[in-house]
């Protein structure tokens, strides 16, 4: 098929078949990063922008190295060295990025939005490396690139979420995509961490973590934030690893072979043992692989590598 | 103002304060209504040969006559905001709407919390000259909710109400003593109801639409816990209440209890809660961002139900400017509010279209109502009362277009919304400062 997206902004602006595209051409391009000279000209002469508005290691570093794979030139730029801390606003960043004719602009922003209304400026692609607690398609996309990777497909998988699923761009961004893609997806968590109206994206709600791992395929357990503790979401993280942190005893509960995964980074001790994180169903580390080769199948789809 | 004798031929009437609703002639003279009557079918006969003395007529046969439409709920920005709004802009605003009258709220800079700045709006709205200006007094010092403004002072300088619009006043005793204090002055507390803790990060409704855009939500209940205490206050002070700008179902609710309890509370909602849902901000669109937020369907229909019932007695557009500094941002730093002065009235128009009510009501809450619950004397279509009156071609399709706005912002999400009905006359005090009545 042919690739004609202009920009990848979230999981449910992208069809079934870009999806799988998008995954296929991962899976061939990973290859290269096993390579010892781990470079291919594809993208020579384009220029992508990295504008991180919020701090980011592991993201951050992926997109620069999928960039720099395929030869592309990439330029960083952090909201604390640019002009924001003058004052400037994102619609005249936006336009001054765009007069340097940059082909593609990767935005970590958090407002909900940001790359959308980067996208309506720009005639460059923009790809959405997370926006506020809106949108993480790219960690979806390589959470079911892992999957499909382990389990040969997607379809008929039941995926449990569990943890702060309120306040998670990765959590939103994996339900659309995993029931798009035929999966069925359970969440569990505290009421407090539960946003109102979820079901109409298709999930399924439980409250005891047991009910929802039991049976899943995939165990995705997201990262607590400290701070959520001063807007009373929950008592505390002694409190939360008792009732919903994956144990090894929980885990026991849970099918023999079943994935365990996290976008991290992980707060051991709290949402995930680490006998667990670092146990035998852990694809943390292969997610991150993935990561990458995701990142680098985007650049050359958005910028014309099919066509 | 200039002597000059107008006769307003063959319009239908409507005036709910008199009871008024029927084809009549409105003669007037020197900025005062003299004679209302059975419209007669020819031109009446000329029985002074002195052309001087003959009115001019302005023919409104087809079209409605009412008695001039009140905003009690409008943003006017000056002092201190003057790129969004000037005074002189938010009257013409207000007189291409319909309006002869508007409220202004003290969020200004320097807040109306005193006599010198009401007495600046008073006198920029006298030199601007095309509509009534009321100010709205601060219920607390610098909007600060902390102690009581000098109401004494600000109702001698003229303000007509108080409210801390914007900054709902979290303290309770503070508004209960607002309440008490107010109505030793006759002044009408207009509260903003929304709690801010409750409120505290969100930027549109709580529901399925923010969870779907990651945008943080802010509660109905936000909404009316705040309601549920301002009636408990009522009814603790005896003081009349008005609600602004109500939103919420359960709110609803609320004030159709207290008034049948017989309490002193009176509501008014904005035609954005009666026109437009959450779904309005899909697309991250920052004209629609306004506080309180957009609500569901369920919400939406609670208000036109409510207008209809008689439990929200007002129609007021919360007219709120802003430029394109602080709308074109991401959502969560644009500011909220949108402009409504002339978009208001045609979208009110509406509900009548829609059956949910009659023009009487409809004139009621965007004018003798207010007119009451504000105790402004004089208004109405009666003999000896100054001539404030609208015109509205019922019939009259446009296209919303902001650029053609007499307000200085364009921020209103109702760009490009096809309507059918119109103010095409606006009189105030025997002067015309609006008229298309020939386009």
């Amino acid at each position: 098929m042919e690739f004609v997206k202009k920009d990848i902004l979230d999981m449910e602006s992208l069809s079934v078949e870009e999806i799988q595209a998008i995954l296929d051409t991962a899976e061939t391009l990973k290859e290269i990063s096993t390579r010892s000279i781990k470079k291919v000209p594809t993208l020579r002469g384009k220029s992508i922008v990295h504008f991180f508005y919020e701090a980011s290691t592991r993201t951050k570093t992926s997109f620069e190295i999928a960039a720099k794979r395929l030869s592309a030139d990439t330029v960083s730029i952090s909201a604390s060295t640019s002009s924001i801390v003058k004052g400037e606003t994102l619609a005249d960043t936006a336009k001054n990025l765009e007069a340097m004719n940059p082909d593609v602009i990767v935005i970590r922003h958090h407002a909900a939005g940001a790359p959308h209304m980067l996208a309506r400026l720009v005639k460059a692609s923009v790809i959405n490396a997370g926006d506020g607690m809106h949108a993480h398609p790219t960690q979806a996309l390589l959470d079911m690139m892992t999957v499909r990777e382990k389990r040969g497909r997607l379809e008929g998988l039941r995926v449990a979420i569990i943890g702060d699923i309120a306040h998670s761009r990765v959590a939103r961004s994996n339900i659309v995509g995993f029931i798009k893609m035929g999966a069925k997806v359970v969440l569990a968590g505290p009421p407090t961490m539960i946003p109102m109206g979820i079901e109409a994206l298709g999930a399924h709600v439980r409250h005891h973590i047991q009910e929802a791992i039991h049976d899943a395929d995939v165990i995705m357990v997201l990262r607590i934030q400290k701070e959520r503790q001063q807007a009373f979401v929950f008592p505390s993280e002694r409190e939360y690893a008792q009732c919903y942190g994956l144990t090894v005893e929980r885990l026991a509960e849970a099918k023999e072979d079943v994935l365990i995964m996290h976008p991290g980074p992980i707060n051991r001790g709290v949402e995930i043992a680490s006998e667990v994180a670092d146990g035998p169903c852990s694809v943390i580390l292969e997610q991150v692989a993935n990561g990458v080769a995701i990142r680098m199948a985007l650049f050359y789809l958005l910028l014309g590598g099919r066509r | 103002m200039k002597t000059s004798r107008y006769l307003i031929k063959g319009g239908r009437v409507i005036d709910p304060a008199t009871g008024i609703d029927g084809f009549m002639d409105i003669l007037i003279e020197d900025g005062t209504i003299v004679k209302i009557e059975k419209s007669k079918a020819q031109s009446p006969k000329p029985n002074d040969t002195d052309q001087n003395l003959q009115p001019e007529v302005i023919d409104a046969s087809e079209k409605i006559v009412t008695p001039g439409l009140i905003d009690m709920h409008v943003h006017l920005r000056e002092p201190g905001h003057e790129y969004k709004e000037i005074i002189k802009t938010g009257c013409l605003a207000a007189a291409h709407g319909g309006f002869t009258t508007i409220c202004c709220m003290p969020n200004t800079d320097p807040v109306n919390d005193n006599q010198s700045v009401t007495d600046y709006i008073l006198k920029k709205a006298k030199l601007a000259g095309t509509a009534r200006v009321y100010p709205v007094g601060a219920i607390s010092r610098g909007l600060r909710g902390k102690s009581l403004a000098e109401y004494g002072e600000l109702k001698a300088a003229g303000v007509v109400a108080v409210s801390d619009d914007g900054n709902p006043v979290m303290n309770a005793q503070l508004m209960r003593r607002a309440l008490e204090y107010a109505k030793g002055f006759g002044l009408l507390v207009i509260a903003h109801c929304e709690d801010r803790n409750l409120t505290a990060n969100g930027v549109m409704n709580e529901g399925v639409t923010a969870t779907r855009l990651g945008l943080a939500g802010i509660p109905n209940a936000a909404e009316t816990v705040m309601v549920a205490r301002d009636i408990a206050l009522c009814e603790l002070t005896g003081a009349p209440l008005h609600i602004a700008h109500v939103s919420a179902e359960g709110s609803v609710r609320l004030i159709r209890k207290a008034k049948a309890h017989g309490l002193p509370v009176t509501a008014e909602t904005a035609p954005h809660y009666f026109s437009l849902t959450e779904e309005a901000v899909i697309n991250y669109d920052t004209n629609a961002k306004v506080s309180p937020p957009l609500r569901t369907a369920k919400d939406r229909d609670a208000i036109r139900k409510a207008l209809a019932d008689g439990t929200i007695d007002v129609i007021a557009s919360d007219h709120a400017p802003h430029s394109s500094i602080e709308k074109d941002l991401e959502f969560d730093q644009a500011a909220n509010g949108m402009i409504g002065l002339e978009t208001s009235l045609p979208l009110s128009l509406q509900l009548v279209e829609m059956g949910l009510m009659s023009l009487n009501d409809l004139v009621a809450k965007m004018s003798t109502n207010p007119a009451r619950i504000l105790n402004l004397g004089h208004r109405g279509l009666k003999p000896g009362n100054p001539a404030d009156l609208t015109i509205i071609d019922p019939e009259k399709k446009f296209t919303v277009d902001p650029n053609t706005f007499k307000s200085r912002s364009r921020n209103t999400p109702f760009n490009g919304w096809e309507l059918k009905g119109k103010a095409v006359l606006t009189m105030v005090g025997g002067k015309i400062v609006f008229d298309e009545t020939r386009e």
